[in-house]
C-alpha cells in the first residue's frame, strides 16, 4: 500500500512543482486551473493510500515474501450476472439521445436508469447477505 | 567500369579471394555515396525536404530544420542499425535455446538516459535562439492587417486606403516590400482559419477575439501562393491568398493608387465581386451547389 | 446468482470443495447482455472496436481515393469534411482508446496479476455498455438530414457551435464522446482499483508485468484526462443549446478556451493510447526474445514519466495561436522524447543476444518499433515552436500521427496474435499472419512517407482537393497505394479468423511465455485460476517452467549458474 500512496503522491508533488513553475511564468488560467485539480488528484488518493498504509500491516501482495496460502479465500462477493448495467446503459443512451431526438426519450431514458440504480442497488443488498 | 575490365584481365584469383575482392569494392561504394552526395551538393547541409524560405527568420527556421533533421538522422540511423543488428544477429538458432537472462545493465541504462537529455536541452537551445528571432517585433515599415473570413480574405493598411479583399479562388493577392519589416495583424470575425505561406515557412492562426501579431521581412520578389490550413467549414480546401512582393518604390506607388478615383473605384468593385455568391465563382469545381449564404 | 471473489490457492492444493466448476448462469444472448465476466467484457470490446477499425479504415480508403486526383469528384466537400471528421473520431474515440484500455486491457490485466476478476464487475459491463451506445451514437450521425459532425475530430469552437454547425450529427458527436468518456473514466477506475486491489500475494507492485504497469498509469491518466473532456463538451453542448457564450466572442467568452480544453485532455489521450500499446510491445518482445525485460525498473519509471511529462505538454497544439508561452512547452515536449527513447532502448536491450522467434506477434512488435522510431523523431520537430509554424496544420503533422498510431495499429495486432490464442483457446495462422504483417508495414511506411514530403512541400490538412497544386499527385498516389495495402492487410485478418476458426488448438502456453495468464488454461475458466504458482518476479510462469533460468540479479551481467 505504501508503493501505491507513493506513485500517486509523486505524480501529485510533480504537478504541484509544475503548476508553480507555470502560473508565475505565464499568468494563464485555465491551464493552471487544470494542472492544479490534476495536483489534487494525485495528493487526494494519494494521501488516503499513505494514511491507511501507516495504519495496517503490509498486504501479502505488498511483500516480496508474500505466499499464496495468506491470499486464500473470500475477498469479496457480487452479483455472478447482472442485467443491470445493460439497462443503465441504455438509460444513459436514450439520455443522450434525447438531447438530439427529442425531450420525450428523457422518459424512457431516466425510467432505465432509476430501474437500474434500484435494481443494482437491491441485488448488492441480497449478495451482501451471502 | 575501366576497373572491371582490368580485374577480368588479371589471372583469376582463387574463388574465396574473388569473393572478397567483391565485397570490398561494395563496400567501399555503400561508403562512397553518401561522401559522393555531399561532394555533388556543393558541401552544403541538404535541406531535408523544406523550403530555404523567402524571410529572414523563415531561413533561420530552415536552418534549425536542417539542425533537427541532422540530429534526427544520427540518431534514427543509429537506432534503426541496433534494431535491425537485433534481428539479423539474434534470430533463434534452435527452438529450445535460451540465452542468458540478463534483466539490468545500470550504466548503459543510465548512459541511454542522460545522452538524451543533454540532446534536448541542446535542441531546446537551438530552439529558444531561432524562437526569439521569429517572435521578436522590431519597428515596422508597414502594417497589415489581415481579416479572415468564411472563406476569403481581407488585407488593408492601416493609415491609406489600400484594401484588397475577395475569397475562395479569387485567391486575393496583396503587396508587401521586400526588404522591409512588415507588421501582421491577424484576426478572424467568424470561425479560427489558418493564415499559411508555405514559401515563407511561416503559419498563424487567426481566432476571433484574438490579434495574432508578428513582423518578418522578405527577400526575393515575387508572387507567393497561401491559403487557410485550420479547418473552417465548407470550402476549407479552396480558401486561398497570394502575396507579391515588390521593391519598397513599386510597394509605395501601389499603395498611393488607391488614393485616386479609379483605384478607390476598383477596390470597390473587387470588395462587391468577393460578396457575390460563393457558387456563381467558382463553377469548375466537382462538387454539386452546396447553396451558400 | 451471486459469486465469491476468490484468490486461487498455491498450486498443488485442491480447491474442488469450494465449488470451482464452471459456472452456471444463463446462456446465449441473456448471457452476453447479464455478464460481468471480464474475459466476456473484454472479447466484446475486442469485437467491437476492430469492427470500428475497420469502420474508420473504410472512411480512410475514401479518402484517399478522393486525394488521388487534384480535383477527385469521388465526394463533394461537405461529404468530404464528414469523412475525414468521421475517421479520426471513429479511430480515436471507437478504435484506439476502447482497444487500447478496454479490450485485450479487460481481458489481460486480471489474469497477469492473479486476480479472479476486475474489482467491480457492474462497473465493467456498463463500461462496455455506455462504449458500445456511444460508438452507435457516433454512426447515427450519418443519418441525420444534416449528415455526421463535419468539423474536424478535435471539435474546434466556434466551427463546433450551432451557427456554423446547426446539424444533428454535431450533437450526436458530442452524446458519443459523453458516453464515450464515462465509458473510458469508470475503467480507468476499474482498472487502478483491480491493480491496487486485487493482486495475488507476492504479486508486489514491482512484479507486475510491464503491461499492467502500463494500465495502471493508463488508469491514472484516464482519470486525470477525461473529466477535462466532459467539463469541455458539456461546455460545448450548453453554447449551443442553453445560449451560453463560453467559447462565443460575442458574449464574452474565449474561443481559445475550447483548445486548450480540448487538448488538455488531447494531449494525455495520446498517452493513454500509446502506453497500453507500449506495454503489449514489451511483453511480446520479451516473451519471444526469451529474455526479461531489460531494464525493468527503468521501463517503469520512464511510464510515470511520461504520464507525468504529459499534463504540461497540451499546448504544443497551440503555438500557432499566439497564445502560449512556448518556451514552457516546447521544453515539456520535447522532455517527452527522453521517456520514450529509454523504452526504444530497453527494447532493443531485450533483442539483444536474445533468441528471437520471428512469429507474427513479434514481427508486428518490429513493425510497432520502427514504425514507432519514425513517428517519435518527426514528433521532436513539432515540438519545436519554429518548426512547428512551419509545419502546423499540413500533411507534416498528419505523416507523425499516422506513423505513430499505426504503430499502434501493430502494437495491437501483434497483441492480438499474442493474446488471441488465450481468448479463443486456437492460434492464428502464421502465413497468412506474416503476409498481413508485410503488407501493413509496407503499406504503411508508403502512407506515411509521402505526406512527410508533401507537408514540407506545402499541402495543408483537411483538403478535399488541390486543383492549384497538381503536381502532388504523384505524391498523394502513392500515400493511397499504401493505404490500399493496409487495407488488403486488414481484409487479411479477418480472412485469417475465418480460416483459422477451431483449427491449431492453443494449448496454454504455446509460446512459452512467462506471465500468470499463460499458467492458466487457453481460454481461461471462469474466475480465471484453479490453482498459482508462487509469485517471486514478474515471470512466474517462467520461474515455474524454467526454474534454471531465472532472470539475473539488478546490475549483474554475472554468469554463474545460469548454464
Amino acid at each position: 500500500m505504501k508503493l501505491e500512496a507513493r506513485i500517486l503522491l509523486l505524480l501529485g508533488l510533480f504537478f504541484g512543482l509544475m503548476v508553480a513553475v507555470y502560473w508565475p511564468w505565464s499568468h494563464e488560467t485555465g491551464g493552471s486551473i487544470m494542472i492544479f485539480a490534476g495536483m489534487l488528484l494525485g495528493f487526494l488518493p494519494g494521501s488516503y493510500y499513505w494514511w491507511w498504509s501507516r495504519r495496517m500491516a503490509p498486504r501479502p501482495e505488498d511483500r516480496d515474501d508474500g505466499s499464496l496460502e495468506e491470499g486464500a479465500g473470500v475477498i469479496g462477493s457480487f452479483p455472478g450476472s447482472s442485467i443491470f448495467p445493460f439497462t443503465l446503459g441504455m438509460g444513459a443512451f436514450c439520455s443522450v439521445l434525447a438531447m438530439v431526438f427529442g425531450i420525450w426519450m428523457l422518459i424512457p431514458g431516466v425510467g432505465l436508469i432509476f430501474w437500474a440504480l434500484t435494481g443494482a442497488t437491491a441485488e448488492s443488498r441480497r449478495s451482501g447477505e451471502h | 567500369m575501366t576497373k572491371v575490365s582490368s580485374v577480368d584481365s588479371t589471372p583469376q584469383p582463387p574463388k574465396g579471394a574473388k569473393s572478397r575482392v567483391r565485397l570490398s569494392r561494395r563496400v567501399r561504394g555503400f561508403l562512397a555515396l553518401p561522401v559522393a552526395a555531399l561532394i555533388l551538393s556543393g558541401c552544403t547541409v541538404p535541406s531535408f525536404g523544406a523550403y530555404e524560405s523567402n524571410t529572414e527568420t523563415g531561413r533561420s527556421t530552415y536552418h534549425l530544420w536542417q539542425g533537427f533533421s541532422i540530429a534526427a538522422a544520427i540518431i534514427g540511423g543509429l537506432t534503426l542499425l541496433l534494431i535491425l543488428w537485433a534481428v539479423v544477429r539474434y534470430r533463434r538458432k534452435s527452438v529450445d535455446a535460451i540465452p542468458k537472462q540478463t534483466q539490468y545493465h545500470l550504466p548503459l541504462e543510465w548512459f541511454y538516459t542522460i545522452v538524451p537529455i543533454l540532446i534536448v536541452f541542446g535542441l531546446f537551445a537551438a530552439t529558444v535562439v531561432v524562437e526569439n528571432k521569429v517572435t521578436a517585433e522590431p519597428k515596422p515599415a508597414v502594417t497589415v492587417d489581415v481579416q479572415a473570413v468564411q472563406w476569403g480574405w481581407s488585407f488593408s493598411y492601416p493609415g491609406t486606403n489600400a484594401l484588397i479583399t475577395g475569397q475562395t479562388t479569387q485567391a486575393p493577392m496583396f503587396e508587401i516590400p521586400a526588404g522591409e519589416n512588415v507588421h501582421f495583424v491577424l484576426n478572424s470575425t467568424d470561425v479560427v482559419h489558418g493564415f499559411y505561406l508555405r514559401d515563407f515557412n511561416f503559419s498563424r492562426l487567426a481566432i476571433p477575439g484574438i490579434a495574432n501579431q508578428w513582423t518578418f521581412n522578405a527577400i526575393n520578389t515575387g508572387e507567393f501562393f497561401g491559403q487557410c490550413t485550420e479547418l473552417c467549414g465548407l470550402y476549407h480546401s479552396i480558401m486561398y491568398f497570394r502575396v507579391k512582393v515588390v521593391t519598397p518604390s513599386e510597394f509605395k506607388a501601389w499603395v498611393a493608387k488607391f488614393n485616386t478615383p479609379e483605384g478607390a473605384r476598383a477596390a470597390e468593385a473587387a470588395a462587391l465581386a468577393s460578396k457575390q455568391q460563393l457558387s456563381s465563382i467558382i463553377p469548375t469545381r466537382p462538387t454539386t451547389n452546396h447553396g451558400v449564404n | 446468482m451471486t459469486d465469491v471473489l476468490e484468490h486461487a490457492a498455491a498450486e498443488g492444493h485442491s480447491h474442488d470443495e469450494h465449488g470451482h466448476d464452471e459456472h452456471h448462469g444463463p446462456s446465449g444472448l441473456l448471457k452476453w447482455l447479464t455478464t460481468t465476466d471480464h474475459k466476456i467484457i473484454g472479447m466484446s470490446y475486442t469485437i467491437t472496436s476492430v469492427i470500428m477499425l475497420v469502420v474508420g479504415g473504410a472512411f480512410a480508403e475514401l479518402i484517399r481515393i478522393q486525394l488521388m486526383s487534384p480535383n477527385g469528384t469521388l465526394v463533394n466537400y461537405a461529404q468530404y469534411n464528414e469523412l475525414f471528421t468521421m475517421h479520426g473520431s471513429v479511430m480515436i474515440y471507437l478504435f484506439a482508446g476502447p482497444f487500447a484500455f478496454g479490450a485485450l486491457a479487460n481481458f489481460v490485466v486480471p489474469i497477469q496479476i492473479g486476480a479472479p476478476d476486475m474489482a467491480f464487475p457492474r462497473l465493467n459491463a456498463l463500461s462496455y455498455w455506455l462504449y458500445l451506445s456511444g460508438s452507435i451514437t457516433m454512426l447515427l450521425g450519418f443519418f441525420t438530414a444534416g449528415g455526421a459532425a463535419n468539423f474536424g475530430w478535435v471539435g474546434y469552437a466556434p466551427l463546433s457551435n450551432a451557427a456554423n454547425s446547426p446539424g444533428a450529427g454535431a450533437d450526436l458527436w458530442i452524446g458519443a464522446l459523453l458516453l464515450t468518456g464515462f465509458s473510458a473514466i469508470f475503467t480507468g477506475v476499474n482498472l487502478v482499483a483491480t491493480i491496487f486491489y486485487l493482486r495475488a500475494p507476492g504479486m508486489t507492485l514491482f512484479r507486475m508485468p510491464i503491461f499492467t504497469w502500463n494500465l495502471l498509469v493508463t488508469g491514472i491518466l484516464i482519470l486525470l484526462a477525461f473529466p477535462v473532456l466532459t467539463a469541455g463538451l458539456i461546455m460545448l453542448f450548453a453554447d449551443r443549446h442553453f445560449g451560453t457564450h463560453i467559447y462565443e466572442v460575442a458574449g464574452g467568452g474565449v474561443p481559445v478556451l475550447w483548445q486548450n480544453i480540448f487538448w488538455f485532455w488531447g494531449h494525455p489521450e495520446v498517452y493513454i493510447l500509446a502506453l497500453p500499446f507500449f506495454g503489449m510491445t514489451t511483453e511480446i518482445i520479451s516473451v519471444f526474445s526469451k529474455k526479461p525485460v531489460f531494464g525493468y525498473k527503468g521501463m517503469v519509471f520512464a511510464t510515470l514519466t511520461i504520464a507525468a511529462l504529459s499534463l504540461g505538454v497540451w499546448a504544443h497544439h497551440l503555438f500557432t495561436t499566439g497564445t502560449v508561452l512556448l518556451p514552457f512547452f516546447s521544453i515539456m515536449s520535447l522532455l517527452i522524447a527522453v521517456p520514450t527513447g529509454i523504452k526504444m532502448f530497453n527494447w532493443i536491450g531485450t533483442m539483444w543476444q536474445g533468441e528471437i522467434w520471428f512469429s507474427t506477434a513479434m514481427l508486428m512488435a518490429l513493425g510497432f518499433v520502427i514504425t514507432f522510431l519514425i513517428g517519435g523523431l518527426t514528433g521532436i520537430y513539432l515540438a519545436s515552436p519554429p518548426l512547428d509554424f512551419f509545419a502546423h496544420d499540413t500533411y507534416f503533422v498528419v505523416a507523425h500521427f499516422h506513423s505513430v498510431v499505426m504503430a499502434l495499429v501493430f502494437a495491437g495486432l501483434g497483441g492480438l496474435y499474442y493474446w488471441g490464442p488465450k481468448m479463443t483457446g486456437y492460434l492464428l495462422d502464421e502465413r497468412i499472419g506474416k503476409s498481413q504483417f508485410w503488407l501493413t508495414f509496407i503499406g504503411a511506411q508508403l502512407l506515411t512517407f509521402p505526406m512527410y514530403i508533401l507537408g514540407l512541400k506545402g499541402m495543408p490538412r483537411r483538403m478535399a482537393n488541390y486543383p492549384h497544386d497538381p503536381q502532388w499527385k504523384f505524391m498523394n498516389d502513392l500515400s493511397s497505394v499504401g493505404a490500399f495495402l493496409i487495407g488488403i492487410g486488414t481484409l487479411l485478418f479477418v480472412v485469417n479468423i475465418v480460416y483459422s476458426w477451431k483449427r491449431y488448438p492453443a494449448g496454454d502456453n504455446p509460446w512459452d511465455a512467462g506471465t500468470l495468464e499463460w499458467f492458466t488454461s487457453s481460454p481461461p475458466p471462469h474466475h480465471n485460476f484453479y490453482r498459482l504458482p508462487q509469485i517471486r518476479s514478474e515471470r512466474p510462469t517462467w520461474d515455474y517452467n524454467h526454474p534454471d533460468k531465472k532472470a539475473l540479479a539488478h546490475g549483474h551481467a554475472a554468469p554463474e549458474g545460469n548454464h
